[in-house]
């Protein structure tokens, strides 16, 4: 399962990283995504795997071992919101400077020959 | 608070002053006058502890577990300098009332002079030294301004700048030097400070201590080497000139050494450094004030030279030198200010104020002539004038001091007597003759008011010089006893004493600098002289310029040569820096596996194989398949949700679907603007060898940058968790927060704070979104209608989205999904309710409400939808952060902490006992933020295909959406 784990979040992120080093604005935003996801698997990662231990307390009294790591798991979730949010704000420079420079390139001209 | 009013008053009348309209000059000049007055009052009621030897203290927590506390003191001292600050302050105010014409913007004005003062006497009154370069850098600000006030003269915002650079720099030092000062002593408290003077001059870092003190007073007190920044900052008005630079501000300086003389002074290093600097600057100062051919010019290196003189009686730091630096320092300031105000007065008169055309002016300015003749005389050291009196002082000084080893410190002293002989004769020289070139302006004497500071500066100059001991006496002997304590010494300021050395070094000088001045005039043509003869070469005002030049011209060549404009090498570098140095830093764990490994689930693994299958085509096909590439990335996400889910994250399976769903709906709609990107039929088998190197490079960061993150994640996940405070939030959840599922009691309750903050920022976003929208031009050949639409085979083409799902081809799609939006709204409800004991909450059942209301979007087009369904996204958004806040105040009102939680458990008739805490409140408030994002974004970016159909290419009119009705 770690293995598994570990395998996923490095080619997401080593994907993520060859298309942000690409020129055009579309491979940027989309590389920005799959690093996204690489790096909340890996901050949810902090608080280890678990399976069928979500952290839901049937009652007061309990063993919070036998419970998932409830924190990385709050950061996660506002990361994928605030996330959701910077990809909007992102994609409306992207076709902002396209609209103003005609061109889609990330430096908004096109390189020289 | 008597102490802290003192200070606290300048700055709200400088607040005050800020406020009021351009053109009230008279209501400014009262409220500075009342102010200062104000202040003269305060500071006379202090007077009978002062004069009993008392020391005031008033103090107030800053920094406690620091030891910092803001201290305010008051001694002789600082007494008699607030004194001099506030009363010449009053006369400028008055003088500065008349000398600033209708035009100039005068609440700018009287604002900065007034921080100005409230800073300057923080300067004074501090009994803290950390706090007294706080205020010491204030000063140096408020001067900056006050120069840079006509800021469309370049010599003015030039001049500003080199005061700035100069002072702010020495501040700094003067800060290192204080924290110093504070390691070596243990403490910032001034009265400790000056209580531990054999500590200091005995430990090891004295040297460094003493060397940074001393460049923050020599920049400030404008001593050489860094005296050419005073002569420049007469670019500013004239009552700035007097004020500032020539009162008080530039005394800043020598006021610190004379304070800290009981903690540093007596050492050799003091005597050199101190004294050193004071004999330069007196002789060049002097010396070059002859030359000018400004006015103010001259005044100014009048002001530098006699810094100097006061800089040489504090180095040489015997109680006597001490009792004629503090003398002279209040008798510079009141001949200097009143030379500063003729200045003033003779340039608003006649217009100019170039010595080489003013001449004569004794006939039109009978009074003002009479005035300037005797502060000038002062100047000079003309017996029976304050002048004269501290300047004898400081001749007996440089002769006892200086003996026969050190003779050419009285050979010093008479030079500079004769110079400051020569130049006040300079000064004066403008009121007789006859004038050879008209003035720009016919002269007369000016308005009563504006001559009254001069005539009362004047006659306390008459004042101290011939009844020193009643007029002056009782005040010095506060400053001195206050400063030299035991030491201080038996003095007489008796205007005669008897014929000796310094009577006899005076008459030399006096009549020396007449001779000078009558030789210089007639035989080295001083009229017209353009260069200071011998040492023009030493320009001090070059030298900055040109290392000012010098950094600039290195930083544009590091600029250009190691900086970049452009994405990707920077991208690059971050991306090489974040693989190299974590590692770097982590180095190799010691175990690799300490716990029990999960065994691999096959479907586990096979749903990875397919997400990073995704990922990979993704990342294959973005270049030329942007639908295609965004459909597999969506895959990956699908996939990530699937992981969250099989371990233990439902909230998180749930938000990262929802976000997924409206991340594609939201590229989907920027797609459509990018342009074209058709993959070549043929393909260029010769790659130019540059790309294929460039591409190699990129895949062998981004290969390694897997590897390392691969490994990283690897070896956290085989080692035990550390104990963290999940436990916390466990044990607590049900207990005190009142939800069962952890997550969102976390999110609403435990760590609200956060939340709020992330909703205000999710809002912010929104509105940028909004903003930058309604400026989107498209770019020309994406404005017209897609080919795809224009299709004419397709009967769909010539039907309005609208008629297609009502009538055409998505009747079937269209029935089903309107009748699927209550279900989604119920679910979204469902999700939002039971968010605190289960799986929902907030952000969850925000974005299926969103979705639910995107898919009627999606369906039958913008035009119907809104025709249909009022939805004003920004009210959402007002009305989420507003509940959430309103819910965080409510705690307030009982006292509790902001954000504080309370569950109420309400019986309600059918549905049973109702569990309701005020994070439910709050969670709603989430919601509504959320959907309101989430829609104003992804509608803005919808309604660019209609504005741009409307206004196709140049986009020149403004359009609907700007009004926000039609969102």
């Amino acid at each position: 399962m770690e293995i598994v784990f570990a395998i996923a979040v490095g080619v997401t992120f080593g994907s993520g990283i060859w298309l942000i080093l690409r020129p055009r604005t579309f491979q940027l935003i989309t590389g920005l995504l799959l690093m996204s996801y690489a790096v909340n698997l890996f901050i949810f990662g902090m608080g280890r795997l678990w399976v069928d231990r979500p952290p839901i307390t049937p009652n007061a009294s309990i063993d919070p071992l036998q419970f998932a790591d409830p924190l990385p798991q709050g950061l996660v979730l506002t990361a994928i919101v605030i996330g959701f949010a910077t990809t909007a704000l992102y994609l409306v420079m992207m076709i902002g400077a396209r609209g103003l420079t005609g061109s889609d390139h990330v430096d908004g001209e096109e390189p020289r020959k | 608070m008597l102490l802290a009013s003192l200070i606290l008053v300048p700055f709200a009348g400088s607040l005050l002053a800020a406020l009021m309209p351009e053109n009230a000059r008279n209501r400014e000049a009262w409220l500075a006058f009342a102010v200062t007055a104000c202040g003269l009052l305060v500071a006379g009621l202090l007077y009978p502890a002062v004069s009993a030897g008392k020391v005031l203290r008033e103090e107030f927590a800053w920094l406690p577990s620091h030891g910092l506390n803001l201290m305010l003191r008051v001694d002789g001292l600082a007494w008699v300098f607030t004194m001099l600050v506030l009363s010449i302050g009053l006369l400028v105010v008055l003088y500065a009332r008349y000398y600033m014409s209708p035009k100039d913007p005068v609440p700018r004005f009287f604002s900065f002079l007034l921080a100005f003062m409230g800073s300057m006497l923080g300067v004074v009154l501090s009994g803290n030294l950390v706090q007294l370069v706080v205020f010491w850098e204030l000063t140096s600000l408020t001067s900056f301004l006050l120069i840079g006030y006509w800021h469309h003269r370049a010599d003015a915002r030039r001049g500003a700048r080199m005061a700035l650079t100069v002072t702010a720099t020495g501040g700094l030092c003067l800060l290192a030097g204080v924290l110093v000062l504070g390691h070596i002593v243990g403490s910032y408290d001034l009265d400790e400070v000056l209580a531990a003077g054999e500590r200091i001059r005995a430990h090891e870092l004295y040297r460094v201590a003493l060397v940074l003190i001393a460049l923050g007073a020599l920049t400030k007190s404008a001593q050489f080497p860094f005296h050419f920044w005073l002569p420049h900052a007469m670019a500013a008005p004239t009552p700035v000139s007097s004020y500032l630079h020539s009162a008080t501000m530039v005394k800043a300086g020598v006021f610190l050494l004379v304070r800290l003389w009981p903690a540093l002074a007596g050492t050799a290093e003091w005597n050199w450094i101190i004294g050193g600097a004071g004999v330069c600057t007196l002789l060049i100062g002097a010396f070059i004030a002859i030359f000018q051919h400004d006015l103010k010019g001259l005044l100014a290196y009048s002001t530098i030279s006699h810094l100097g003189l006061i800089t040489v009686l504090i180095g040489i730091g015997t109680p006597l030198a001490i009792v004629a630096a503090i003398f002279h320092i209040l008798n510079h300031a009141t001949f200097k200010a009143s030379l500063f105000m003729t200045a003033g007065i003779i340039d608003h008169e006649t217009g100019t104020r170039d010595l080489r055309v003013l001449r004569g002016l004794r006939h039109q300015l009978p009074v003002t002539t009479a005035l300037a003749i005797v502060s000038s005389a002062a100047m000079a050291g003309v017996p029976l004038l304050n002048g004269f009196l501290s300047k004898e002082m400081f001749f007996a000084e440089t002769a006892l001091v200086g003996g026969d080893e050190h003779w050419w410190m009285s050979i010093a002293a008479v030079a500079m007597g004769m110079f400051s002989v020569a130049y006040s004769l300079r000064f004066i020289s403008i009121f007789f003759g006859t004038p050879t070139v008209a003035f720009p302006r016919e002269p007369h004497e000016p308005p009563r008011s504006m001559r009254f500071p001069v005539e009362l500066l004047v006659v306390v100059c008459l004042m101290v010089g011939i009844m020193p001991n009643v007029s002056i006496g009782p005040i010095l002997h506060l400053a001195v006893t206050a400063t030299l304590g035991a030491s201080t010494p038996e003095y007489d300021l008796a205007p005669w004493h008897a014929l000796n050395l310094p009577l006899l070094m005076s008459v030399i000088a006096l009549s020396g600098g007449v001779v000078l001045y009558v030789v210089l005039r007639r035989y080295f043509n001083l009229r017209q002289r353009e260069q200071v003869p011998l040492i023009y070469r030493f320009n001090g005002a070059q030298a900055y310029e040109s290392s000012m030049m010098f950094l600039t011209r290195s930083a544009q060549w590091l600029l250009h040569h190691l900086g970049t404009a452009r994405l990707q090498p920077q991208l690059l570098m971050m991306m090489l820096a974040m693989l190299v140095i974590p590692p770097l830093l982590v180095g190799t764990p010691r175990v690799w596996t300490e716990i029990p490994l999960h065994e691999p689930d096959p479907l586990f693994a096979g749903i990875w194989v397919i997400g990073c299958a995704c990922a990979l085509a993704g990342a294959w096909m973005a270049k030329y398949h942007r639908l295609a590439a965004l459909i597999l990335i969506g895959g990956t996400g699908i996939v990530t949700a699937a992981t969250f889910l099989w371990l233990s994250a439902p909230d998180l399976a749930l938000t990262q679907l929802m976000v997924e769903t409206v991340t594609t709906v939201l590229i989907l709609l920027g797609l459509r603007w990018l342009p074209p990107r058709i993959e070549p039929k043929v393909l260029h088998l010769t790659i130019p060898r540059s790309v294929w190197m460039r591409r190699s490079r990129d895949m062998v960061v981004a290969v390694v940058g897997g590897l390392v993150m691969a490994l990283l994640t690897y070896a956290v996940l085989v080692h035990p968790a550390p104990a963290t405070i999940a436990d916390f939030f466990l044990l607590r959840a049900l207990s005190e927060g009142g939800g069962s599922n952890v997550v969102n009691v976390l999110l609403v309750d435990f760590r609200s704070f956060d939340t709020l903050g992330e909703i205000t920022v999710l809002s912010v976003v929104a509105l940028t979104v909004y903003a930058l929208l309604r400026r989107f031009r498209p770019a020309a050949d994406s404005a017209s209608v897609p080919a795809q639409q224009r299709n004419t085979a397709d009967p769909a083409s010539r039907q309005a989205p609208a008629e297609q799902a009502n009538r055409g081809y998505l009747l079937v799609a269209g029935i089903y999904l309107r009748m699927l939006l209550p279900f989604i709204g119920v679910i979204a409800a469902y999700f939002f309710m039971r968010g605190h004991n289960l799986p929902g909450g907030g952000f969850v059942a925000g974005l299926i409400f969103a979705v639910a209301i995107l898919v009627q979007y999606m369906l039958a087009g913008t035009v119907w939808v809104e025709s249909h369904l009022q939805l004003r996204p920004h009210r959402w958004l007002g009305f989420g952060l507003l509940l959430a806040c309103a819910t965080g105040l409510g705690a307030w009102a009982f006292g509790h902490p902001f954000l504080t939680n309370h569950t109420a458990h309400v019986d309600w008739p059918l549905l049973g006992e109702l569990h309701l805490p005020s994070a439910f409140v709050f969670d709603l408030g989430v919601f509504a933020v959320v959907v309101g994002t989430t829609m104003l974004m992804l509608v803005a970016l919808a309604h660019q295909s209609l504005r741009a159909r409307r206004l196709p290419g140049d986009g020149a009119q403004d359009d609907g959406i700007a009004d926000g009705r039609d969102i």
